[in-house]
């Protein structure tokens, strides 16, 4: 199990910006991660997965553990070895690479198994291997998408990071993403999902958390979430239908105090 | 026709040298956005090395053990003087290197002493009539040996997990160190391989005629080819390096006959002459990344 306990980071040291961050992820399951922007989402993948260095970040206080070893001091080689990867925000594909070669980078620290895990990230992604000879930065969107995750899949992780991969598809390439999470989470992956599209995430995952400003303010089982008002309308948009919104109501839940109350 | 052709064939051995040279800014360009300007020392050390060792174990094993000890010494500034910089602004890095340039090249000078030293090759300025074209052999055993390994360079960069490590974090660190990567590693590689490099070309420069404390100059020329070729590509590394030196050839041996009122010896400054008109036409090279940063 992948357990992060009152995680506390800091950038450049001043900026705090996760303040005692709890979140379990249980092996085998899709949890879903939500929050607005600057949550600090992104952050706390950083620190699970060692990235932090790269921006100025670092662990002031809590830990982070894998079946109870604490990780969050390993440089982010080990953390691969240990078999946790992130897929970066954004996609982040070698684009003067060729596809294969992108996915070959992925197999850096797993170099033994290189033929079967290429053959079943080509099962996964069969449009990946239509094209394994082209280059990577003119793939579409989609495309790019599936690649990073197929990359991410090449070193066998047993829990995958996923960071908004639905950014900036059209809802019918989001759908087909969402279908080829649950089938990687089937195929024995656990997967840390963090999303701004809750609909997809909570659609599939079987616990879901909310961050806002630094703090885990939701801890639910993704189908109490997904009946839960304030998620309903504030990230599902689905508010009371047809009544007239005050503006002061709006505004009320920008208040920190929501959440806790 | 004989002597173009003669010219020519002088100016590729000569550029095959360039190349080397380029080659290794270049890869340190590309992993660590610096220029390096410490390749010159690196390229005297390595030969003032291969003439020390020559004696001892002979001609080739020299050059190979020179190679390995240029590499270690790129290793050991990458370690010991660059690593501790990462993350600063890459001018400064620039800088620095231009003065382990300088302090390199007065502890390598003392190895060479005031007189000329002999790498011990086994071509000196013999020559054989290729096609009727009196070509020196140590020319075509530079561009042999440049094209050699030039091809195992770029085997190494298309099919080895290091060289692929290489590349991808020369465009992404962040992701290839997501991909378990470690990106000091290939710091360390890439000046390691620049050192390689150098130490070859400086073997090759000194072929003939033998080496001075005045021969660092030499790899200053590997600026116009990489400025020719685009900072940041390798194969205009190779394409920039032959073309300076062909070019520089050319002009020593037709100037004297088409242009005599630029007085003598315009071809030692006509590859910078080929590197403004480069920098005012096409800023960026020939095979350049546009928005490559210069420094």
């Amino acid at each position: 199990m992948l357990a992060v306990r009152n995680l506390e980071v800091v950038y450049n040291d001043v900026i705090l910006v996760l303040r005692g961050v709890s979140v379990d992820v249980e092996e085998g399951k899709i949890v879903a991660l939500l929050g607005a922007n600057g949550a600090g989402k992104t952050t706390l993948l950083r620190a699970i997965s060692g990235l932090l260095d790269v921006h100025d970040g670092e662990v002031t206080k809590g830990s982070v553990t894998l079946d109870g070893e604490p990780i969050h001091r390993r440089n982010p080689a080990k953390i691969v070895t240990l078999g946790i990867k992130q897929v970066l925000e954004g996609r982040r594909i070698f684009a003067e690479l060729n596809v294969e070669e992108n996915l070959r980078t992925g197999a850096h620290t797993n170099t033994k198994q290189l033929r079967s895990n290429l053959d079943r990230v080509y099962d996964l992604f069969p449009l990946l291997r239509e094209r394994q000879k082209g280059t990577a930065g003119y793939l579409s969107g989609g495309e790019q998408q599936m690649l990073a995750m197929g990359r991410a899949l090449m070193s066998n992780p047993r829990y995958l990071l996923l960071d908004e991969p639905s950014l900036g598809l059209a809802p019918l390439l989001v759908q087909q993403i969402r279908d080829l999470i649950v089938e990687i989470n089937k195929q024995g992956t656990t997967v840390l999902l963090v999303e701004q599209n809750a609909t997809m995430a909570l659609s599939i995952a079987e616990h879901g958390y909310v961050m806002e400003t630094g703090k885990i303010v939701m801890d639910k089982p993704a189908k109490e979430l997904l009946d839960d008002s304030d998620i309903r309308e504030f990230y599902l948009g689905l508010g009371a239908e047809g009544a007239a919104k005050s503006f002061r109501d709006v505004k009320h839940y920008k208040r920190r105090k929501r959440w806790l109350s | 026709m004989a002597e173009l052709l003669q010219s020519i064939s002088g100016g590729l051995g000569q550029g095959s040298i360039y190349a080397l040279l380029a080659l290794g800014f270049v890869i340190i360009y590309k992993a660590t956005r610096v220029i390096s300007f410490a390749q010159p020392a690196l390229m005297l050390a390595g030969a003032v090395l291969v003439s020390y060792l020559v004696g001892a174990v002979g001609f080739y094993a020299a050059v190979v053990l020179g190679v390995v000890g240029a590499a270690l010494l790129g290793l050991g500034i990458e370690r010991t003087v660059v690593r501790p910089m990462v993350g600063k602004p890459v001018f400064v890095v620039a800088i620095i290197t231009l003065g382990i340039d300088i302090a390199l090249r007065v502890v390598v000078n003392g190895f060479i002493g005031n007189d000329v030293r002999q790498v011990g090759d086994p071509w000196g300025f013999a020559r054989i009539s290729v096609l009727g074209v009196a070509v020196q052999e140590r020319h075509i055993a530079t561009f042999v040996t440049t094209a050699l390994v030039i091809t195992v360079l770029f085997a190494f960069f298309k099919y080895s997990r290091l060289g692929l490590a290489m590349r991808a974090a020369a465009f992404d660190q962040e992701t290839a160190l997501a991909q378990g990567m470690s990106v000091g590693t290939v710091f360390a590689l890439s000046w390691a391989i620049a050192g390689g490099l150098a130490a070859v070309a400086g073997t090759f420069v000194a072929t003939g005629a033998g080496l001075d404390q005045q021969l660092w100059i030499i790899a200053l020329k590997a600026l116009p080819a990489i400025i020719l070729g685009g900072l940041d590509s390798l194969g205009g590394a190779v394409v920039g390096g032959l073309t300076i030196g062909v070019v520089e050839s050319l002009v020593a041996t037709y100037q004297s006959d088409f242009a005599p009122w630029l007085g003598q010896n315009f071809a030692v400054v006509s590859p910078y002459v080929v590197m403004m008109l480069v920098l005012l036409v096409k800023p960026y090279g020939l095979f350049g990344t546009r928005e490559v940063e210069r420094v």
